[in-house]
C-alpha cells in the first residue's frame, strides 16, 4: 500500500462524518442533512435594466453536486458569486447551511465564506506569491503555526497532484495546474462546499478529466457539497456517470455506472436567460425534447 | 449619467474607501509586513527620482533667479528664495506629483490587474478584506513616506541651489546659508507636512479605487492607470492652492 492511500484513508477514518457512504444511502440516514447546504428562494438580480437572474430558485442538499449548465451570460458564475456574497440579489432569500446570507454584511460575510471553498475560471491564483504560500493563505490569514501549514499544503497538493510544483510562481504553472493549485487552495482548511467556477475552460481533455476526477473525489470521499458550472457535455457526463470508492488494496478507484442501480449523487440544472430550462438528472436531460437542451448536448442548432 | 454626476459619484466612492482603510487599519490582524514592504516599494523605492528632481530643481531656481536677484543687488538672498520656495511650494508639490506618476499607476495597474484576473474576489472568497489587505497599507505608506521623501527633496534641493550659487556665480557659501537659515520658518516644515500628507492620502484613495473599481479586462486596467495619474495629479495642484490658503489664514501668514 502506498504512503499516500494510507494517509488518504486514515483521514477519512478521522474526519468526522467523511466516512465513504455509499452515495445511494447518502441522504436519508442522518437528520442534519435536511437543512440544505445552499438553497436559493426567487432570486433575481439585474444589471440596470438587463436581467441576469430571474426568480431563480433551487436547493443544493448535503454531499450532492449540482452541475449548473448554460451557455455564456446565462447567469451561471453570477449565481456562485451570490453564494459568496461578492454580489447581493435585488430580491429574493440565499440560504448557506440554513443561514440566511442575503443581508450579511461583509464582516458577516467573512464567517460564512470560511465554509466554502471556491474555485475560479483561471485559477486566480494570487501572481505575487508562490504555489506554496496561495494554497497556504487562508492558514496564513488566520495566524495557523508554519508547521500545520506546511503539512495541511503538502497534503492539499498530493491531493491535486501537483506537490512537485510547491516552491514554483503561478506564472510557471500551466493552465491545468493553476487550475489545480485553485482547487487545493480552495480546500484548505477543509470547507464542506466547493464551488467550481468552469473549472475545465481551455482545458485538454485529459487534465478536464483530471479536475472531474478531483470533484467526483470530494463528493464520494470528502462528504463534500458542491456546485459545478460549466458547459462542457463531457464534464457532466463524467460527473453523473461515475463514482469513486476506495478498493481493497486501499486506493482510489473511478467506477462507470453502468447499468447497474447506483445513484451517483449529481444533478443537473440547465439554466438560460436567468431561469431554469431543466433541472433532473443527467438522464433525463438527455431525454429532453426541448430543442434548446438537445442542441447544447449535441453542439447544434444554434438559439436564435 | 453625465460627467457631473458621474464626478460626484466617484468622489463619494473614493472617501467611502479611505473611511473604510481607515476604520479598519486598527483592526485584527493588522498586516504590519504589508505596510513595510509597501513602505520600501514606495518610500526606498521612489528615493531616486525624487532626489533627482529635487537637485535639479534647486539647481535650476538659483540659475533663474540669481541674475536678477544681482540686478537688485540682492545676490545674498539667494539662498533664501531657494530655501522658501523649495520647502513651501516646489518640494511639496513636485515630489507629490513624481510619486503620483510612479506609485499612483503603480497602484492602480496592481490592484486593476488583480480585479481582472479575479484575484480580489478570491480573496474575499478565501475570507480576506481587500480594503485592510491591499488599501490600507498602502495608504499608511504613503502617508508616512511622501512627507520623509518631501524633506529628503527639499534638503537635496537647498544643496542643488547651493552648488549653482557657489560654483556658478562665485556666491559665498556662508552668505548662501545664511539667507537659507533666515529665510526658514518652523511654519514652513509644517504646512510642508500637511501639504504632503493631504497628497499621500490622494494618490492613496484615488490610485486605490481607480484600480478596484477596474472593468473591461486589460484595457480597463490601462484606463484606470491613465485616469489615477491624471486625476491625483490635477487634484495635488488644486488641493495645494487651497491648502496653502488655509494654512496663510490658519498661521496668519503675511500674504
Amino acid at each position: 500500500m502506498a504512503a499516500t492511500d494510507v494517509e488518504i484513508q486514515r483521514e477519512r477514518d478521522e474526519g468526522a462524518g467523511r466516512e465513504a457512504r455509499d452515495p445511494a444511502f447518502a441522504e436519508t440516514d442522518d437528520r442534519q442533512r435536511v437543512t440544505p447546504s445552499i438553497e436559493f428562494r426567487d432570486v433575481t438580480l439585474s444589471f440596470d435594466d438587463r436581467v441576469i437572474l430571474d426568480r431563480l430558485s433551487f436547493t443544493v442538499r448535503k454531499g450532492e453536486t449540482k452541475i449548473i449548465l448554460g451557455g455564456s451570460g446565462g447567469g451561471k458564475s453570477t449565481t456562485i458569486k451570490l453564494i459568496l456574497g461578492l454580489l447581493k440579489p435585488d430580491s429574493g432569500r440565499i440560504f448557506v447551511d440554513g443561514e440566511d446570507i442575503t443581508e450579511h454584511t461583509e464582516a458577516q460575510m467573512m464567517h460564512v465564506r470560511k465554509k466554502i471553498g471556491m474555485v475560479f475560471q483561471e485559477g486566480a491564483l494570487f501572481d505575487s506569491l508562490s504555489v506554496y504560500h496561495n494554497v497556504a493563505y487562508r492558514l496564513h490569514e488566520q495566524g495557523v503555526p508554519e508547521e500545520e501549514v506546511e503539512q495541511e499544503v503538502r497534503r492539499m497538493l498530493r491531493f491535486v497532484n501537483l506537490e512537485d510544483a510547491i516552491d514554483k510562481m503561478p506564472n510557471e504553472l500551466s493552465g491545468g495546474m493553476r487550475r489545480r493549485v485553485g482547487i487545493a487552495r480552495a480546500l484548505v482548511g477543509g470547507p464542506k462546499i466547493v464551488m467550481f467556477d468552469e473549472p475545465t475552460a481551455g482545458l485538454d481533455p485529459p487534465t478536464a478529466r483530471t479536475i472531474c476526477e478531483l470533484a467526483i473525489k470530494l463528493r464520494d470521499l470528502e462528504d463534500v457539497s458542491s456546485i459545478f458550472v460549466t458547459h462542457e457535455m463531457n464534464n457532466v457526463k463524467y460527473l453523473t456517470s461515475e463514482y469513486a470508492v476506495v478498493n481493497d488494496a486501499g486506493e482510489i478507484a473511478f467506477e462507470k455506472e453502468g447499468e447497474r442501480l447506483c445513484l451517483v449523487n449529481t444533478k443537473v440544472i440547465m439554466l438560460r436567460g436567468g431561469r431554469i430550462l431543466f433541472e433532473g438528472t443527467d438522464e433525463s436531460l438527455h431525454k429532453s425534447p426541448d430543442t434548446y437542451i438537445q442542441g447544447f448536448i449535441h453542439g447544434h442548432g444554434k438559439e436564435r | 449619467m453625465n460627467f457631473a454626476l458621474r464626478a460626484l459619484l466617484e468622489v463619494q466612492e473614493t472617501a467611502l474607501l479611505a473611511a473604510r482603510a481607515a476604520r479598519r487599519l486598527f483592526r485584527r490582524p493588522s498586516y504590519i509586513p504589508e505596510m513595510v514592504s509597501q513602505m520600501d516599494v514606495i518610500g526606498v523605492g521612489s528615493l531616486t527620482i525624487i532626489l533627482l528632481t529635487g537637485f535639479f530643481t534647486g539647481g535650476v531656481l538659483a540659475l533663474q533667479t540669481y541674475p536678477t536677484l544681482k540686478y537688485y543687488g540682492a545676490q545674498d538672498q539667494t539662498g533664501r528664495l531657494v530655501a522658501t520656495a523649495l520647502v513651501r511650494e516646489l518640494g511639496p508639490v513636485l515630489s507629490g506629483l513624481m510619486v503620483a506618476g510612479r506609485v499612483a499607476s503603480a497602484i492602480a495597474a496592481e490592484l486593476g490587474s488583480m480585479v481582472v484576473s479575479q484575484q480580489i474576489d478570491a480573496m474575499r472568497a478565501l475570507g480576506t478584506d481587500p480594503v485592510r489587505k491591499l488599501v490600507a497599507p498602502r495608504l499608511v505608506a504613503l502617508v508616512i513616506t511622501l512627507p520623509l521623501l518631501t524633506l529628503i527633496s527639499d534638503a537635496v534641493g537647498i544643496l542643488g541651489g547651493w552648488v549653482v550659487s557657489t560654483q556658478f556665480f562665485g556666491l559665498a557659501s556662508s552668505s548662501f546659508m545664511a539667507a537659507v537659515w533666515e529665510g526658514l520658518t518652523t511654519d514652513d516644515i509644517w504646512g510642508g507636512f500637511v501639504k504632503t500628507t493631504a497628497f499621500a492620502v490622494i494618490i492613496g484613495t484615488i490610485a486605490c479605487n481607480k484600480g478596484l473599481s477596474t472593468e473591461g479586462g486589460t484595457v480597463g486596467v490601462g484606463r484606470s492607470t491613465t485616469s489615477a495619474v491624471v486625476t491625483t495629479s490635477i487634484l495635488i495642484i488644486v488641493a495645494d492652492y487651497f491648502i496653502t490658503r488655509g494654512l496663510q489664514i490658519v498661521l496668519g501668514l503675511p500674504v
